[in-house]
C-alpha cells in the first residue's frame, strides 16, 4: 500500500462515526475562550495598526521576550535576541534543514521519529539515519555506534534531531543520564543537536527534565512551539540559535514568507503578558493525563497477547508494537471499516521499518470514546492474529 | 435541458470517500454551471431528513464503494420514491459482488478470467489454507488477488508466484471478507462506458510504469489514456459487444463502465462492471465522453436526464451536445 492510498483512506478518519486515535490535534476546546476573546479584543483595540502591519523577520520583540519566559519555565535560558519566530515548529525544522542540508547529507534521528521532521529533511534530500530508542529515549550506545559507522564510511552527520520529552511518536522521554551522555557524545564528535521540544510542559506530573540546550547552549538549536501549550491555530513556533546561525535563519524566514503573522504574534504576546498561562497548561495536562490513563487501561484490558506499548508520562502519544507478522499499514482498511483510526508506524521511519508498529494519540477524543476506539481496534487485531495464524501457521 | 433541482450525493463512510468527494465536487460544479439548482449531501444521518423535507427532484449518485454502490443507497432512494442516477438496487448489488457477477457473466456467455473465491471463514474455520495449492494448480501463475467488493484497485495485488499468495490474501482480507483470486491476463486494459443508449469510445489504459493501481489511477500523468483505444477495429467492436452484453446481464441502466483486458490474441476478458463510475479529473468515463464529443457538463446532464426519464419526469429538450 502506498502513501497516496493511505492518504485517501484517511478521508474516512475525519468522520464523526470513526474514533480517530490518529491525528495529534491538541484539545483546543479546553482553552479559556473568555480570556482569549478579551486578549484578542485588546490587541485590536490597543494595537490595531501595528498588529495589522508587517512585522520584523525575526519576530515581534515583545513576544520573543515572552517566549524566553516560556523556555525559562523549563529551565532553559535564552535571550530574546537569540530567537526567531516561525510558523509553528514545523517551519523552524524546515528552515534548519534548508540551512544545513545538502542532498545526500546525513541527519541522525530517533527511530521512530516525528513524521513532519522526516518530511522536512527529505524535502532537502537529506538521508535520515535512525538511532534506536527505548523507554528511556535515544540509546547513547546506538548513537555512538551510528557515529562510528558514519566515520568509518568517511561521512559525518549534519546534525542530530531529537525530541527528548514525551517523544512523537513513541511517547517516551530521555532519562537525565542519557541526556548527559548524548550531549557528551555530541561534544566529542563535534555534532550539532536540534532539540525539538513541543511536549516538555505537558508532563502529567509537571516534572521537568533538563533541556539538552541547558546542558550545552552552544551546541544545541532549540525548537519550541505554542501549538501544544496554547493553540496550533496561531501557528507560532520558534528556534533559539546563537549567531551566526540565527542571522541566517532570519534571512531564510524573510525569504520564505517575510514575517510571522503580526496579528497572532500580538495575541500570543498579550496572552503570556496578561493571562495565567501556566494554569492553562495545567488544564491541558489534566485532560491529557486522564485520557492517557483511559487509553492505557483499555489497552491492558483488551489488546491481544503479543502486543506491547509505551507508558507515557506526558505528551499526546502511545506507541504500540504489534505481534509478529501483523502489518499496521495493511490492517488500516479493516480498522477504518470497524470505525477506528490510527497512524501506521512505517511513516515514522525513513528506512521502511516499523511495519508492526503504530501510533495512538489520546489528545482529542474524550476518554469514553478512546476506550471504545481501543476496543474496536482490539477486535480487529484479534481477528488479524487469528487469520495470520490460520494462513501461516507454524511458518510465522 | 430544463433547470432541475438535484442533490449530488458523495462521500460516505466507504474507503473510497476521498475519490467520491472529488467526483461529487466536479459533478456538482458542472451541473450548477449549467443552471441546475444543486445541493450537496453526504451519507450520514441527516440524509433522509434532507431528502424527505427538501424539494430535490432527483439524486445524482457520485458515491463509490460500500453503501454507495452496493444497492444500499439505491434501495433507500427507491423506498423514498426519489429518482436517482445509475443502475437500480438489484443491478448495483449484483455488480458490486465480483464473485457473483463473474458467475452471471460466464453463464451469459461473456468471457471472464478463471477465478477462485475464498472467504475468510473458509480460511479461518475450515482449513482452506490446505487447498491453496489447488488454487494455483487451477489458475496457474501469476494471479491477481482482489477483495470481492470494492473499487479503485484498493487491496488488489499481482501475485507472481505461489509463495506470495498467502501474504496477498492477508492484505486483501483487510478490505473484505471474501477474496477473489483471478488468473492474470496479460494485455491491454480497456474501459467501455455506456450512457443510456450511447456506447462511448473504448478507453485504453497505459500506466507509465507497473500496474494500474490506486496511485496510477489518481495521480495526474501517472497513466496515459487513449480514446478510442489503439486496437484493431474488430477488437474494439468485440470490446463494445462485451460491454453491452455485461450491461444486459447485470440489468444496468443510465450509466455503467465495463473494465476488461484484451489479451495478446485480441480477445477481451471482462473483469468487472462499475455501476457508479468515477468522475474525477483522471477518471475513465469523462475521458470516454470527451472522445465522444461531450463536455463534462454534457455528460453529467446526460446521466441526470436518464434518471429523470426513467422516473417519467419531464426533461424538456434532449441535450444536444
Amino acid at each position: 500500500m502506498n502513501a497516496s492510498e493511505i492518504r485517501a483512506l484517511f478521508a474516512v478518519a475525519n468522520r464523526p462515526e470513526v474514533v480517530s486515535l490518529a491525528g495529534g490535534m491538541p484539545y483546543t476546546a479546553a482553552l479559556d475562550y473568555h480570556a482569549l476573546a478579551e486578549v484578542t479584543q485588546a490587541v485590536i483595540r490597543d494595537a490595531g495598526p501595528a498588529a495589522m502591519q508587517y512585522g520584523e523577520g525575526q519576530g515581534l520583540p515583545a513576544l520573543r521576550q515572552q517566549l524566553t519566559e516560556v523556555m525559562a519555565a523549563e529551565g532553559v535560558r535564552a535571550q530574546a535576541d537569540d530567537l526567531v519566530v516561525t510558523t509553528g515548529g514545523q517551519q523552524a525544522l524546515d528552515l534548519v534543514a534548508k540551512l544545513f542540508c545538502d542532498p545526500g547529507d546525513v541527519v541522525l534521528a530517533e527511530g521512530p521519529s516525528y513524521v513532519g521532521a522526516l518530511g522536512a529533511f527529505a524535502s532537502y534530500q537529506a538521508e535520515v539515519v535512525h538511532v534506536a530508542m527505548d523507554d528511556e529515549g535515544m540509546d547513547p550506545v546506538a548513537l555512538e555506534a551510528a557515529l562510528q559507522r558514519l566515520a568509518a564510511a568517511g561521512r559525518s552527520a549534519k546534525f542530530l534531531y531529537t525530541i527528548p520529552n514525551h517523544q512523537n511518536p513513541a511517547g517516551s522521554s530521555m532519562s537525565v543520564q542519557r541526556r548527559e551522555q548524548v550531549v557528551a557524545l555530541a561534544e566529542s564528535h563535534d555534532l550539532l543537536v536540534v532539540e525539538d521540544n513541543p511536549y516538555g510542559l505537558l508532563d502529567f506530573k509537571g516534572e521537568l527534565r533538563p533541556a539538552l540546550r541547558s546542558l550545552a547552549p552552544d551546541r544545541v538549536l532549540y525548537v519550541g512551539t505554542l501549538s501544544k501549550i496554547l493553540s496550533p491555530g496561531l501557528r507560532i513556533g520558534w528556534v533559539a540559535a546563537a549567531e551566526p546561525v540565527r542571522d541566517k535563519l532570519v534571512l531564510l524566514k524573510e525569504a520564505a514568507d517575510l514575517c510571522q503573522s503580526n496579528l497572532t504574534q500580538h495575541v500570543a504576546e498579550r496572552w503570556f503578558a496578561t493571562q495565567p498561562w501556566l494554569r492553562q497548561i495545567e488544564v491541558f495536562r489534566d485532560v491529557y493525563r486522564r485520557r492517557c490513563t483511559a487509553l492505557l487501561d483499555e489497552l491492558a484490558a483488551s489488546f491481544p497477547p503479543g502486543c506491547s506499548w509505551t507508558a507515557p508520562t506526558g505528551g499526546l502519544f502511545v506507541w504500540v508494537r504489534l505481534p509478529d507478522g501483523v502489518d499496521a499499514r495493511q490492517l488500516l482498511p479493516k480498522a477504518l471499516s470497524a470505525r477506528v483510526a490510527y497512524v501506521p508506524g512505517a511513516g515514522f521511519y525513513a528506512d521502511g521499518s516499523g511495519a508492526a508498529e503504530l501510533r495512538l494519540s489520546f489528545c482529542f477524543p474524550p476518554a469514553d470514546r478512546i476506550r471504545e476506539g481501543v476496543r474496536r481496534l482490539a477486535e480487529v487485531l484479534h481477528e488479524e492474529v487469528e487469520l495470520i495464524d490460520a494462513i501461516f501457521g507454524d511458518r510465522r | 435541458m430544463r433547470p432541475v433541482k438535484v442533490a449530488v450525493l458523495s462521500g460516505g463512510l466507504s474507503l473510497e470517500r476521498d475519490v467520491s468527494l472529488r467526483s461529487g465536487g466536479r459533478v456538482a460544479e458542472a451541473l450548477a454551471d449549467r443552471g441546475h439548482s444543486v445541493t450537496r449531501l453526504d451519507l450520514d444521518d441527516r440524509l433522509v431528513p434532507a431528502l424527505v423535507n427538501g424539494d430535490d427532484e432527483a439524486v445524482y449518485l457520485a458515491l463509490h464503494g460500500k453503501a454507495g454502490e452496493d444497492g444500499t443507497i439505491q434501495g433507500l432512494l427507491d423506498l423514498l420514491g426519489m429518482p436517482y442516477t445509475g443502475p437500480d438496487a438489484v443491478a448495483s448489488a449484483l455488480a458490486w459482488d465480483k464473485v457473483v457477477a463473474k458467475g452471471v457473466y460466464r453463464r451469459g456467455g461473456v468471457d471472464t478470467p478463471e477465478w477462485v473465491a475464498l472467504s475468510i471463514d473458509a480460511i479461518r474455520d475450515m482449513g482452506a489454507v490446505q487447498a491453496l495449492d489447488r488454487v494455483i494448480e487451477r489458475l496457474g501463475t501469476p494471479v491477481v488477488v482482489k477483495p470481492s467488493h470494492g473499487g479503485a484497485a484498493l487491496g488488489v495485488r499481482l501475485v507472481p508466484e505461489a509463495s506470495a499468495l498467502p501474504a496477498a490474501l492477508v492484505a486483501a482480507y483487510s478490505y473484505d471478507d471474501v477474496v477473489l483470486i483471478e488468473r492474470f491476463v496479460e494485455g491491454v486494459e480497456v474501459a467501455v462506458s455506456i450512457v443510456g443508449d450511447d456506447v462511448l469510445p473504448p478507453v485504453e489504459i497505459a500506466p507509465r510504469t507497473g500496474p494500474y493501481d490506486f496511485s496510477a489511477r489518481y495521480t495526474h500523468g501517472a497513466t496515459q489514456f487513449h480514446a478510442p483505444a489503439r486496437l484493431p477495429h474488430d477488437t474494439l467492436a468485440a470490446c463494445v459487444a462485451m460491454g453491452e452484453a455485461a450491461w444486459r446481464l447485470a440489468g444496468c441502466r443510465h450509466v455503467t463502465r465495463a473494465d476488461m483486458i484484451v489479451d495478446g490474441g485480441g480477445r477481451p476478458w471482462l473483469l468487472e462492471l462499475d455501476t457508479c463510475p468515477g468522475m474525477t479529473e483522471t477518471s475513465l468515463l469523462p475521458m470516454a465522453a470527451a472522445a465522444h464529443g461531450w463536455l463534462f457538463p454534457d455528460l453529467c446532464e446526460r446521466v441526470l436526464a436518464e434518471a429523470l426519464a426513467s422516473a417519467g419526469l419531464r426533461v424538456d429538450a434532449a441535450v444536444t451536445p
